[in-house]
C-alpha cells in the first residue's frame, strides 16, 4: 500500500494544534481522528507517518490507537450502525433493534456487509438514555428509535 | 405541569430558541458575571465558590472550592483547568444538554473558574461519540474568540484565556480524572496511582483542576448572585441544584433541574409521571450504574441529596436515575451491567481485569440455567478479589454494586440455580 500523508487541510490543522498544547504528545488523539476522517481507518502506514511526526515509535501509536474503541484498525463499511446495548436502552428494547438490523442486513454484530456498505456494532451507553432505544448512525444520534425509523435510515443509505 | 418542582439555574436558557448562539445567549445573561468576577481577586472568587458549598456533579460530589484551594498560587509550570465532558456513566445524559443548549454558559463558567485558579489555558475533554456536541461547542468557542471573550484581554480585562476542545475516542475509563489527563497527554487512558496526600491534579507537570461540565456551569450564578443566593436552594450539606436524569421504565424520561432534597417518591410521580405504562416499580439505580441498586421498598424516606441517599445504602452519583419495573429480571440487568464493566476495565490491575470478566461469565452461566449455588458463591469471591489492591476506584465500586444486586434480590438469583 502507498505511503500515508496528511491532506493539506490536516497538515495546517496539525500545525495549529501544536500551539495549543504544552507538549506535542497530546496531538496523538487529534491526529488519529484526522487520519480516520481522511481515509476511513487507521492504516499501518498512517501509524508510521504519525510516529515520525510525534517523535515516537509506530508500536507506541499502535498501542494508543488500539486502546480507544472508536479508532478502526481495519476498514469498515460506509455506514456504521452502532446500537447502544447498555441498561437504559436494554430496558427500552435495544435487543429488538439489533435483531432487526441483523435480519435486514444479513450480518451479525461485528460484521460488515459484503458490499462494504454497512457495519453493525453494539456499543456501551452513548449518553442518550432518556431517549432510548437509540443508535449512532455514522455518528448521528437517532433517538426514540422504532423499527420503522431504522428501516427508513437503511433504505435511505441503500439508495444513496 | 410536571415541572413545578424544578428550579432553573443551569437550565435557565435551555428552552429559549437558538440559546446556543452568542447573540441570543448575551440577551439572556451570558457573560454578565464577568464584571463582578474581575472586580474580585482570584482568591475571592475561590472563596465565594467555597462558601457556596458547590459540589462536583461528575459523580463524587467533592466540594469544588476545597479542590480549588489546593492550587498553589506560585508554580513553575502553568496551571490548567480541564473540564470533564466524558459523560459515559450509564444512565447519565445531562452534560450534553449544557453543551447543546447553553455552551456559552460553560465558557463563562470556565472564565470564572480559570481566573480563580490562575489558569490561562483550559481544555474541554469531550467523549468521542459526542460528534454533534463537539461541533456545537467548538462553534461557541469560535464565537467567543471572535467577540473577545476568549484569547488575550478577555472581555477587555487584563486577563488571557484560551480554550481548547479535545475529543476522546471511546473509553469509559477516560472519565476518571487521572485517566483523562493521561489521555489528554496523548497516552492510553490508564488511571494514575493516587498520591498519599491531598493535592491538585497534574497536566504535563502543571497544577490542574478537573471539574465536570455541570459543576463549571453552576459557577456563573454563584459569582453573579453570591453564595447565599445559591444556598437558598437545596440542603445545608448539599446546597443548590442538580440536573437529574430519568431513564428506563419511567413515563417521562429526560433531564430535570431540581434543588437537592426533593422527595424521591414525589419526583418519580410528579416529575417522572410515574412508572412506564402504570406498572409498579421494582428497583432503581439512583445515580448512574455505578451506584448500589435500591429496592422499591427502600426509597420511601429518601430525599435527593448526597446524605440521604448514602444513609439509605447507595449514592447520589451523577443523578442519573434508572428505573426498573416489576417485570424486569434483576439478574438480567446485572449481567447487562457486567458486560459493560468487563468491557470497560482498563486492564491495568489483575483483580479488576479478571474479576469483572469472572462475574460476567458466571452471570452468563446462571442465566443460561447451568448455575449452581457454588457459582453464586463465586460471585462473592470475585467481589472480594475486586476489593483487593487496585489503582482506581473502578474495581471496588464494581464489587459494591455486584453485592447490592445479589444480596437484595437473592430470591431471583436462587430461582435460577440448579440444586
Ligand atoms: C470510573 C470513573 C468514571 C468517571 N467518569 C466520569 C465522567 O464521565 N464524567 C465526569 O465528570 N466525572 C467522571 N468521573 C469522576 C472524575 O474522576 C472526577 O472526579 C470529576 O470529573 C471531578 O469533577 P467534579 O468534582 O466537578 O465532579 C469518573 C470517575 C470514575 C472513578
Ligand atoms: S481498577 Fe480497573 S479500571 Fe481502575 S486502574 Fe485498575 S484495571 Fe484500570
Ligand atoms: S444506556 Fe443507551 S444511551 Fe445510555
Amino acid at each position: 500500500m502507498s505511503e500515508f500523508k496528511f491532506s493539506q487541510e490536516n497538515e495546517d490543522k496539525f500545525n495549529e494544534l501544536l500551539k495549543r498544547y504544552p507538549e506535542k504528545a497530546s496531538l496523538s488523539l487529534p491526529s488519529l481522528w484526522m487520519i480516520q476522517y481522511q481515509i476511513g481507518w487507521i492504516s499501518p502506514e498512517s501509524m508510521v507517518f504519525l510516529a515520525k511526526r510525534l517523535d515516537t515509535s509506530p508500536i507506541d501509536i499502535q498501542s494508543i490507537a488500539s486502546f480507544y474503541t472508536m479508532f478502526n484498525l481495519k476498514p469498515i463499511g460506509t455506514y456504521h450502525i452502532q446500537v447502544c446495548k447498555t441498561l437504559s436502552c436494554n430496558l427500552r428494547g435495544s435487543k429488538i433493534i439489533t435483531q432487526h438490523v441483523q435480519n435486514r442486513l444479513g450480518i451479525k454484530v461485528g460484521e460488515t456487509t459484503k458490499d462494504m456498505k454497512f457495519t453493525l456494532s453494539e456499543v456501551e451507553c452513548l449518553g442518550s438514555c432518556g431517549t432510548a432505544p437509540m443508535i449512532s448512525f455514522n455518528h448521528d444520534y437517532e433517538e426514540n428509535l422504532t423499527i420503522e425509523k431504522v428501516d427508513k435510515l437503511i433504505d435511505e443509505a441503500q439508495n444513496a | 405541569m410536571h415541572n413545578d418542582m424544578t428550579v432553573k439555574i443551569v437550565s435557565k436558557n435551555f428552552d429559549i430558541k437558538d440559546s446556543h448562539k452568542l447573540e441570543v445567549a448575551l440577551k439572556h445573561g451570558r457573560y454578565s458575571s464577568l464584571k463582578k468576577q474581575f472586580s474580585m481577586s482570584p482568591q475571592e472568587v475561590t472563596e465565594e465558590v467555597y462558601e457556596s458549598g458547590l459540589r462536583g456533579k461528575g459523580g463524587g460530589g467533592a466540594n469544588t472550592g476545597s479542590k480549588w484551594r489546593l492550587m498553589p498560587r506560585e508554580h513553575e509550570k502553568p496551571a490548567y483547568l480541564v473540564v470533564n465532558a466524558d459523560e459515559s456513566e450509564p444512565g447519565t445524559f445531562k452534560d450534553r444538554q449544557i453543551l447543546e443548549y447553553d455552551p456559552h454558559l460553560l465558557i463563562e463558567g470556565m472564565i470564572n473558574s480559570s481566573y480563580a485558579i490562575g489558569a490561562n489555558h483550559a481544555y474541554i475533554y469531550i467523549r468521542g461519540e459526542y460528534v454533534f456536541w463537539a461541533k456545537r461547542m467548538q462553534e461557541a468557542i469560535d464565537e467567543a474568540y471572535e467577540a473577545g471573550y476568549l484569547g488575550e484581554k478577555v472581555a477587555g480585562y487584563d486577563y488571557t484565556l484560551d480554550i481548547t476542545l479535545h475529543r476522546g475516542a471511546g473509553a469509559y475509563i477516560c472519565g476518571e480524572k487521572t485517566a483523562l489527563l493521561e489521555s489528554l497527554e496523548g497516552k492510553r487512558g490508564h488511571p494514575r496511582l493516587k498520591p498519599k496526600q491531598q493535592e491538585t491534579e497534574w497536566f504535563f507537570g502543571g497544577p490542574t483542576v478537573v471539574n465536570n461540565v455541570e459543576t463549571i456551569a453552576s459557577v456563573p450564578f454563584i459569582i453573579k448572585e453570591g453564595f447565599t443566593a445559591y444556598r437558598k436552594y437545596g440542603t445545608h450539606c448539599s446546597p443548590g441544584t442538580m440536573l437529574f436524569g430519568l431513564s428506563g421504565h419511567i413515563q417521562n424520561p429526560g433531564v430535570y433541574e431540581l434543588p437537592f432534597g426533593c422527595s424521591m417518591k414525589e419526583v418519580i410521580e410528579k416529575v417522572g409521571g410515574g412508572i412506564l405504562n402504570g406498572k409498579k416499580l421494582k428497583a432503581l439505580i439512583p445515580g448512574g450504574s455505578s451506584c448500589a441498586i435500591l429496592r422499591a421498598d427502600e426509597i420511601d424516606n429518601i430525599t435527593l441529596d448526597y446524605e440521604s441517599v448514602a444513609k439509605n445504602g447507595s449514592s447520589l452519583g451523577t443523578g442519573g436515575m434508572i428505573f426498573l419495573d416489576e417485570d424486569t429480571s434483576i439478574p438480567d440487568a446485572m449481567k447487562n451491567l457486567f458486560e459493560f464493566y468487563h468491557h470497560e476495565s482498563c486492564g491495568q490491575c489483575t483483580p479488576c481485569r479478571e474479576g469483572t470478566g469472572w462475574v460476567d461469565k458466571i452471570m452468563g452461566k446462571i442465566l443460561s440455567g447451568d448455575g449452581t449455588m457454588a457459582d453464586y458463591d463465586k460471585i462473592l469471591d470475585a467481589c472480594k478479589m475486586l476489593n483487593g489492591k487496585t489503582i482506581c476506584v473502578f474495581a471496588p465500586s464494581v464489587a459494591y454494586i455486584a453485592e447490592s444486586y445479589i444480596s437484595k434480590f437473592k430470591d431471583e438469583f436462587y430461582a435460577l440455580l440448579k440444586d
